[in-house]
């Protein structure tokens, strides 16, 4: 096929996918709120219990607030790479997926083209969430705006991975619930997200090794330098190799996809 | 432009879904495949489109099986599912602007075609509309616009009419029918209603997965020596009059 017809598969996938997030304008105002209750109430409340001492990428003392401004874009990233998750699966169920699977365009390029649509709409919540986040004073480098836009890309990227890969292995909506319960919560908890690893290992060896191994700690910690212009390299490998990892099995899974179910 | 499919068996497990299937699509009709739910008609859709792998058996695209020419099967084939794949949130339009860049068609190339499928489909003046505002009827109308929208030379259509009223499946049978007449389209037709067959369409009895005839509707009648299809195809099936309409 033609050059153009792949672009124009781009455009239009991204177009129905944009078109579908401005229909759930819930879906936009829960990924806000979510990680703003974390910032305003959680932080306020775990403050003082979680102070945090001075730690690379941070030159002084910081608020607790400033810590987890990266692990909650991050967690916007996440639930968002989850929910295409569900929308694929909710797709698979629904039928609607048998309308990409007849496409005569690579499912390849499907794919990427989803994973595209996903990061986009993942990126303009982040920057909402952190245009907000000026509004309660936790106030990153204006520069490290700029900056923190590759980590992110490639951050969203990865969680989106992820999400299609499951969507490839979830065959039913109801298994979702799952998904919230082995997933999203242990990547998310098991984290730099909301406290440093240094304090995770006072607590607990085997949990410190755990976190370290967590691909989301080193996409929280490749965000958080990013965002203060510094690049974590090894955070940079990590989530690198992890995208492609998942990007893989997401193509593999694709691939053998049988949209129609047994009748 | 001709669809030919070969000794097809598929099982799901332990079940056999079809067994031995062999026919050959007349190009230019509407070819009708009969059979009552369960008989297996969707699986052999999944397997003519690919959305199943062949376990036995092949499909060819004019001489040439189609897992060579995944693409171009893709190209030329139309599908109407039974199952409804539209997406209820967005428009008309929009619907059809999606499954138009998934075929590399440009929106200018989607909106000029949709219009006049659309009319065609007296539709015309609903392209905006969300299809949440459309009735079962109107849906399956912009359900088949769509499948036609990449100008593809076969169109399946599964059940097409299922779950709508008497009124709105003849008049999609009707556009169907002017459309095969019109443009030289090979249509696939599957449905367990027997009304929705002429007595000149080329008819395909499947009934529990096998194929149990393959001939004009009148010829099924002449060699069942029945009157009409209904009793043919309850002569071959053993099943009552009452399977066929819904």
């Amino acid at each position: 096929m033609r050059m153009t017809a792949y672009l124009i598969a781009l455009k239009g996938i991204l177009k129905r996918e944009f078109l579908r997030f401005i229909h759930q304008r819930t879906r936009f105002l829960s990924a806000l709120v979510r990680p703003l209750l974390w910032l305003v109430v959680f932080a306020a409340g775990f403050r003082a219990a979680l102070g945090v001492s001075i730690i690379p990428p941070y030159e002084t003392y910081i608020t607790y607030e400033t810590y987890i401004l990266p692990g909650l874009c991050c967690m916007i990233l996440l639930f968002n790479g989850m929910q295409s998750s569900l929308s694929m699966v909710y797709d698979r169920e629904m039928g609607s997926m048998k309308v990409l699977l007849m496409s005569p365009l690579p499912r390849a390029w499907l794919l990427f083209c989803k994973l595209i649509a996903i990061a986009l709409l993942s990126l303009a919540q982040v920057y909402a969430f952190i245009g907000l986040g000026f509004l309660v004073n936790v106030e990153p480098p204006l520069t490290g705006l700029l900056t923190v836009l590759p980590a992110l890309v490639l951050t969203a990227l990865m969680l989106g991975a992820i999400g299609l890969f499951l969507s490839s292995r979830i065959r039913q909506l109801e298994n979702f619930a799952g998904v919230m319960n082995f997933v999203i919560f242990p990547m998310f908890f098991m984290s730099s997200a909301l406290y440093p690893l240094w304090k995770m290992r006072e607590s607990s060896e085997w949990l410190y090794w755990i976190c370290s191994l967590n691909p989301f700690t080193h996409a929280v910690e490749l965000v958080r330098f990013a965002l203060y212009t510094e690049l974590n390299l090894e955070a940079l490998l990590v989530t690198t190799g992890t995208t492609l990892v998942f990007t893989v099995l997401a193509l593999l899974g694709f691939n053998s996809e049988q949209a129609v179910r047994k009748s | 432009m001709g669809i030919e499919v070969r000794n097809l068996c598929f099982r799901y497990g332990t079940r056999q879904a079809l067994q031995d299937v062999s026919f050959r699509l007349v190009d230019g009709k509407l070819n009708a495949l009969l059979g009552p739910n369960g008989a297996g008609k969707s699986t052999l859709y999944a397997l003519l489109t690919q959305l199943f792998n062949l376990q036995q058996g092949e499909i060819l695209l004019n001489g040439v099986p189609i897992s060579r020419q995944s693409r171009k099967l893709k190209q030329q084939l139309g599908v109407v599912f039974q199952q409804s794949t539209l997406d209820l949130d967005l428009s008309v339009l929009q619907n059809l602007e999606y499954h138009g860049a998934l075929h590399g068609l440009s929106s200018r190339d989607v909106r000029h075609q949709a219009s006049a499928l659309l009319e065609r489909l007296e539709l015309g003046d609903r392209l905006h509309d969300s299809i949440r505002s459309l009735n079962g009827g109107h849906r399956r109308r912009v359900e088949i616009a769509r499948a036609l929208l990449h100008r593809p030379s076969i169109l399946l259509l599964d059940e097409a009419t299922v779950g709508l009223d008497t009124a709105a499946r003849q008049s999609i049978n009707r556009h169907v029918r002017d459309l095969c007449r019109d443009q030289a389209l090979t249509v696939l037709w599957a449905t367990h209603l027997i009304e929705e067959i002429d007595s000149d369409d080329p008819v395909l009895v499947l009934h529990q997965g096998r194929l149990h005839a393959d001939a004009l509707a009148h010829e099924i009648c002449h060699m069942q020596q029945t009157r009409t299809l209904a009793a043919a195809f309850e002569q071959i099936t053993g099943l009552k009059e009452s399977t066929q309409c819904a």
